[in-house]
C-alpha cells in the first residue's frame, strides 16, 4: 500500500494541483499521509512546545511520542457517534413496535433483527440470551462505522478543519481504518470469549482443553503450542481482518482522489465495489463472533 | 498505527451499547417477530381448521342430501303401495258388496218364487175341487176330501 501511494503521489502531485485541491500538501504523497493521520488527544511530550499539558498532537511524531495515554478524538468520537446512531435508530423502533402490520422504519429493523437471529440460531447452540443482542450491536455498529468510507475522503476532514479553523488539522473520518477501533472490538469479543469459556467449562476445563488437547495429557507442550496460537489468534484476525479492508479501501478513495476530475470515473465504481466489502466485513466479525462464542459455550 | 487509550474507550463504548441493545432494542421487537409468528400460525391453523369443518359440513350435507333422497324414494314408494292397496280393498270391498247384493236379490227371488208357488199351490186344490166337482156334478165334500188334496198339493 505504501508504495502505491508512493507512486501515485509522485505522478499525480501536478495533477493534484491543476485540481485546486489543498495548496498546503506539497504533493499527492503528502496529501495521502496527512489524510491517514488521527486527531490525537494526549500528554505533549519532553521536547515539544507546551510540554507537560495536554492538547492535541501536531505532528505524526509527537502523536506517537504521546505514548500509549493518548486517544484518536476523531475516530473514537465517530464510533461514538454511529453507535448513537444505532441505538437511536433501533429505540425508535423498539419503543412502539407491534405485532400487527409494521411500519416503513419497523419493517427495515425487523429484517435486520432477523437476519441476526437466523445467524445466532443457525450457528450458536447453547442458550445465551446475550448473542443475539450482542451480534446485532456488532453488525449495525461496524456497518454503520464502514458506511463512512463511502462520504467523500475529503468531506469530514474539510469540515473539521473548517469547524477547528486550522487548515491543517489531522481528521480521520472512518473509525474502522483505525486499528484501535478494530482491536477494541474484537478484544471485547475475545474478554467474552474469555468470560463464557470458563463460566460454562470452569478454569480447569477451559485450562484443560488448552493443554489436554488434541494429544491427551503426555502431549500437554505440544498442545499448548498447538492451542494457544490457535486461541490467541482469534482477536488478532477480527481486527486485523476487518482493518485491512477498510483501511486498503480507504487509501485507494484517496489514491483517487488525486486524480482531479478524472476521479470521477473510478470513484463510482470504487465506491460501489465497496458497497460490497462494507456489509460483507460487518457480516464477518459478526459471524465469527457467534462462531467464536459457541466454541466457548461447548465442552469437546 | 499507534496503539493507544482508543482501545479501552472502543472497549467501553462497545459493552455499553451491547449491554443498552441487550437490556432495551433486542427484547422488545424480539417478542414483537414471536408474537406475529404466533398469530400468523394461529390464523393458518383457524384456516386450516375452517377448511376441514367445511369439508366436514359438505360431507354431512351430500350424506344428508342422500338420506332425503332415500327418504322421499321410500315415501313415494309406501304411498304407491298404499294406493295400490286401497285400490284392492275398494276392489275387494266392491266384489264383496255386489256378492251380497247378488246374494239378498237371490233370496228375494226364491222368497218370491216360494211365495208364489204357496199361491200356486193353494190355487190349485182350489181349481182340483172345482175341477173334480164339474166332473162329477156333485159337490165334493171339501172336509171329507181335504186330506187327500192337502197331500196332492204337497206333491207339487
Amino acid at each position: 500500500m505504501a508504495e502505491a501511494a508512493e507512486v501515485a503521489g509522485e505522478e499525480l502531485a501536478s495533477a493534484a494541483e491543476h485540481a485546486g485541491e489543498e495548496a498546503a500538501y506539497a504533493n499527492g504523497g503528502e496529501y495521502i499521509n496527512h489524510h491517514l493521520q488521527f486527531l490525537t488527544y494526549g500528554k505533549h511530550p519532553e521536547g515539544y512546545p507546551d510540554a507537560g499539558h495536554w492538547g492535541f498532537a501536531h505532528t505524526e511524531e509527537e502523536a506517537t511520542d504521546m505514548g500509549f495515554w493518548s486517544i484518536h478524538v476523531d475516530t473514537m468520537g465517530l464510533s461514538l457517534v454511529t453507535g448513537l446512531i444505532f441505538i437511536a435508530l433501533f429505540m425508535t423502533v423498539s419503543r412502539k413496535v407491534t405485532s400487527g402490520v409494521p411500519g416503513g422504519l419497523q419493517n427495515l429493523v425487523e429484517a435486520i433483527v432477523e437476519l441476526v437471529q437466523s445467524s445466532v440460531k443457525t450457528t450458536f447452540q447453547g442458550h445465551n440470551d446475550f448473542i443475539g443482542p450482542l451480534a446485532l450491536t456488532i453488525f449495525c455498529w461496524i456497518f454503520l462505522m464502514n458506511m463512512l468510507d463511502l462520504v467523500p475522503v475529503d468531506l469530514i476532514p474539510l469540515a473539521a478543519q473548517g469547524i477547528a479553523g486550522d487548515s491543517h488539522l489531522f481528521f480521520k473520518a472512518v473509525p474502522t481504518t483505525d486499528v484501535n477501533i478494530t482491536a477494541g472490538l474484537s478484544l471485547s469479543v475475545f474478554l467474552l470469549i474469555l468470560f463464557y469459556s470458563v463460566k460454562v467449562k470452569g478454569v480447569g476445563g477451559f485450562l484443560g482443553e488448552l493443554a489436554f488437547q488434541p494429544f491427551g495429557k503426555w502431549a500437554l507442550p505440544l498442545n499448548l503450542v498447538m492451542e494457544l496460537p490457535a486461541f490467541l489468534a482469534k482477536p488478532v484476525s477480527l481486527a486485523l481482518r476487518l482493518f485491512g479492508n477498510l483501511f486498503a479501501g480507504e487509501v485507494i478513495f484517496l489514491i483517487i482522489g488525486l486524480l482531479g476530475y478524472w476521479q470521477a470515473f473510478l470513484h463510482i465504481p470504487w465506491a460501489i465495489f465497496h458497497l460490497l466489502v462494507i456489509p460483507l466485513q460487518a457480516y464477518l466479525f459478526m459471524m465469527l463472533t457467534i462462531v467464536y462464542l459457541n466454541q466457548a459455550h461447548q465442552h469437546h | 498505527m499507534n496503539l493507544n487509550a482508543t482501545i479501552i474507550g472502543q472497549i467501553i463504548a462497545f459493552f455499553l451499547f451491547a449491554w443498552f441493545c441487550s437490556a432495551y432494542v433486542w427484547p422488545p421487537i424480539v417478542k414483537a417477530l414471536a408474537d406475529r409468528q404466533k398469530k400468523i400460525a394461529d390464523g393458518l391453523e383457524a384456516a386450516t381448521r375452517a377448511g376441514k369443518d367445511l369439508e366436514l359440513a359438505q360431507d354431512r350435507a351430500t350424506e344428508m342430501l342422500r338420506d332425503a333422497k332415500t327418504n322421499a324414494a321410500g315415501i313415494i314408494d309406501q304411498a304407491n303401495k298404499r294406493a295400490n292397496q286401497i285400490v284392492d280393498e275398494a276392489k275387494d270391498k266392491a266384489r264383496e258388496e255386489g256378492l251380497r247384493i247378488k246374494a239378498g236379490a237371490q233370496a228375494e227371488i226364491e222368497q218370491q218364487v216360494s211365495q208364489a208357488r204357496e199361491h200356486l199351490r193353494q190355487q190349485v186344490a182350489v181349481l182340483a175341487v172345482a175341477g173334480a166337482e164339474k166332473i162329477l156334478q156333485s159337490s165334493v165334500d171339501a172336509k171329507a176330501h181335504g186330506e187327500l188334496l192337502n197331500k196332492l198339493a204337497a206333491s207339487l
